[in-house]
């Protein structure tokens, strides 16, 4: 299948193994992925923030860039689910204000074909083992949008079960916020990291090396925690574990 | 509202949520008690949710029920009034707060000089009453209000404010309780065992419920159908204030109403599970009017708006009403397990009182409520009525950003942002800038890699308690550029 990636601006800018990851996943299993180069933001910061017109602009430039994509591949559960949640009242808005005629339709079309990475794996292509190898102690984060948005339920859970060599330690209150929340981790930064304190606690009491999600939102602030107190816990995307294969080819 | 009551409402909420979580987040004792508390309450209700077959089923009953009511309010108020005044009820309208409590204060003052009473009423809890400050308008009128539910009776002691919707107060543990009772009840002696401060309140309230004739309620419930309402209680102080008096008061918010007594048959099943983790509450009233020889000879209802036919007006936000006040999002909400109430600077607190407050208040002073939230959802998922909380909350955020002039600083930003994302070339400069522009904050770690953990001004925020990895030399784009010039080049 011809699968488009849509890397999203946060991933593109600072987590570019995710993507690179994403591309070797879906290349070993016999798929091509495109690119389209026009791609920038899902408009989630703006949106959740209170900036709708400005998330307004994003719309039309997604579906100009993947309106023709057999499937459209999205390595980041929080922008997706702002897609499902919200295009569908975007594109309402615009095309009542005149300036996209037919945008309604446009974006009901396209959106069946957006998939989260781990739900292109499991819901759209069937899989559950990927022939992935990564023999570490390894924990997951439920991400909130993943869980409750999503509903990815137990999909991520069971690619890593299916990994060779993973040791999969089960993560205490993993469907508990770390307290990301995009600006909120800096509007509100006390209460986050008062969030992101018991969340640390759990994933040190797991035991694991790694801590993986899929998306890099919570794992850039669990991240942030872990490094800054020498845990010495690193965090991975779900797509690059899954990427790492037998071969022992690094990305 | 002039009343004392918003000033202090204003006062308290005219610190920022940021600020005042940060206070609360310093207070070793009540996150204690906020951990033990939530989670208990949590546990009890998931026990409760899982062996209900139909839960899901309930839940979009509720909100049906929710729903059709406040798209047919006007109709269902008018009804709930002709059938309660019917019933021997008397039913009065109030718009704002200010009105309310006048309202309360005249049939008050009615009722004593009737009854040739003393200046006390007895209360229910009642979280309405609680918005209003209807205790402070009593108190500076010279009329001394008895809260009869144990917790609402240690925060009337303590000169405190309640902290939950449903056990007010959640920021107490037992020990500062006994410390209170000791002090305010004159007892020079007792225990810290539950039995044994539960038996010192019903020693102390018993004799008011014994001399007192007038009480001021709340509602659970008002039905349309029949002007009945609905009180569900643990205590049994309800049932006291509700049988013994004379003359009973009852206030309501106008979104209290449902249309049908049927009605309650989904209510009464969705409220205790979400609230109390119970599968019914262990008092529950319904009283119609008036019944001579049995109750209260003078009955009044006050159907109070005080923002909420604002609330109304928008489709959006409109769904806040459906709220029934269960708190099992406050219960939930991460953010709430570890601020507690205060810091929401409002008598609803947690994810509800983040919507209701700047809301009822017009935004006034709680612009920073909608932001109290990192949207992760946990309380959409409890809510029995299935209110889109998130939702609402960026339906505010966005009315607090289009409020703002166009030279704040934080939608210049946003609007810089959002230009840089309409266009390609500008994306892939605004990295490369990045890269430059954080230089200066980089250092490596002893792998390599380099972070930043110390940034300027808002971003502070972040750097305070964690680190940033520093953008990488070469973006994805940049690398699929490459790869895709070597597999021409094949």
């Amino acid at each position: 299948m011809r699968i488009a990636l849509f890397i999203t601006c946060y991933n593109d800018a600072l987590f570019p193994e995710a993507g690179k990851a994403v591309v070797r996943v879906l290349e070993r299993l016999g798929h091509e992925v495109t690119f389209p180069a026009g791609q920038t933001c899902c408009g989630q910061m703006h949106f959740n923030t209170g900036y709708q017109k400005e998330a307004l602009s994003l719309l039309p430039r997604f579906l100009e860039q993947f309106g023709d994509a057999e499937a459209i591949v999205v390595p980041s559960s929080s922008c997706v689910a702002m897609m499902r949640e919200h295009y569908g009242d975007l594109a309402r808005r615009l095309e009542a204000s005149g300036s996209h005629p037919g945008i309604v339709q446009k974006t009901a079309d396209i959106l069946p074909r957006v998939f989260e990475f781990s739900e292109l794996l499991t819901k759209r292509l069937g899989l559950t083992d990927v022939g992935a190898y990564f023999p570490h102690r390894v924990t997951c984060h439920a991400s909130c949008h993943g869980l409750r948005a999503l509903d990815l339920g137990d999909g991520p859970m069971e690619l890593l079960r299916n990994v060779g060599g993973l040791e999969l330690v089960q993560l205490e209150r993993s469907d508990v916020c770390c307290g990301f929340g995009g600006t909120f981790a800096v509007k509100n930064a006390a209460v986050s990291s008062a969030m992101l304190s018991g969340k640390i606690n759990d994933v040190l009491n797991t035991g694991a090396e790694i801590c993986t999600a899929t998306d890099n939102s919570c794992l850039m602030h669990i991240q942030g925690a872990l490094h800054r107190q020498k845990t010495g816990v690193r965090t991975m995307h779900l797509a690059e574990i899954l990427a790492c294969d037998e071969s022992g080819e690094v990305l | 509202m002039s009343s004392e009551a918003l000033n202090i409402l204003n006062h308290r909420a005219s610190q920022s949520f940021a600020t005042a979580a940060e206070r609360s987040l310093e207070d070793t004792q009540l996150r204690k008690n906020l951990r033990h508390a939530a989670t208990v309450i949590q546990t009890k209700r998931g026990r409760m949710v899982a062996e209900m077959p139909d839960w899901q089923e309930l839940r979009t009953s509720g909100e049906a029920i929710r729903h059709h009511t406040m798209e047919n309010l006007d109709i269902y108020l008018e009804q709930f009034e002709e059938a309660c005044t019917k019933a021997g009820g008397v039913v009065h309208w109030a718009r704002d707060a200010e009105e309310a409590c006048s309202i309360v204060l005249r049939l008050t003052r009615e009722a004593i000089a009737r009854e040739g009473a003393s200046n006390e009423v007895l209360k229910i809890k009642s979280m309405t009453t609680e918005e209003i400050g209807l205790n402070r308008a009593l108190e500076a009128e010279g009329v001394h209000p008895y809260e009869t539910d144990l917790a609402e009776l240690i925060i009337q002691l303590g000169q405190d404010e309640p902290s939950h919707l449903v056990v007010p107060a959640l920021h107490k543990n037992r020990e500062q309780i006994r410390e209170l009772f000791m002090h305010e009840m004159n007892l020079p002696e007792l225990g810290e065992d539950p039995q044994e401060l539960a038996s010192a309140a019903r020693t102390f309230l018993r004799e008011r419920f014994l001399r007192v004739p007038i009480a001021i309620s709340g509602a659970n419930f008002l039905i349309a159908e029949t002007g009945g309402v609905c009180i569900v209680e643990s205590e049994g102080n309800g049932r006291m204030c509700l049988t013994l008096p004379n003359t009973l008061i009852t206030i309501a918010g106008i979104d209290k109403v449902l249309p049908r007594f049927q009605d309650l048959e989904v209510m009464l099943q969705i409220l205790p599970r979400s609230a109390t983790g119970e599968r019914m509450n262990p008092y529950n009233s319904l009283w119609t009017g008036v019944w001579p020889g049995d109750g209260p000879q003078n009955f009044h209802v006050i159907l109070m708006d005080n923002g909420r036919s604002n609330i109304l007006a928008d489709a959006v936000s409109r769904q806040t009403l459906h709220c029934i006040r269960c708190g099992a999002c406050q219960n939930t909400c991460p953010v709430y397990q570890q601020t507690g109430g205060h810091a929401y600077g409002s008598v609803y607190a947690g994810p509800i009182g983040a919507i209701l407050t700047p809301q009822l208040m017009q935004m006034q002073a709680a612009e920073t409520l909608p932001y109290a939230s990192s949207l992760c959802g946990a309380c959409y998922e409890v809510c029995p009525v299935k209110i889109n909380i998130p939702e609402v909350l960026v339906h505010l955020r966005n009315k607090v950003v289009e409020k703002r002039s166009a030279l704040n600083p934080e939608k210049l930003t946003m609007k810089a942002v959002a230009s840089v994302f309409r266009s390609e070339g500008r994306f892939r400069a605004a990295v490369r800038l990045g890269r430059v522009a954080e230089r200066p904050f980089e250092h490596a770690d002893g792998g390599g890699q380099k972070w930043i953990s110390w940034l300027p001004g808002l971003l502070g925020g972040w750097t305070n308690t964690r680190d940033l990895r520093a953008i990488p030399g070469e973006s994805f784009r940049e690398w699929w550029d490459k790869r895709k010039k070597k597999v021409n080049l094949r």
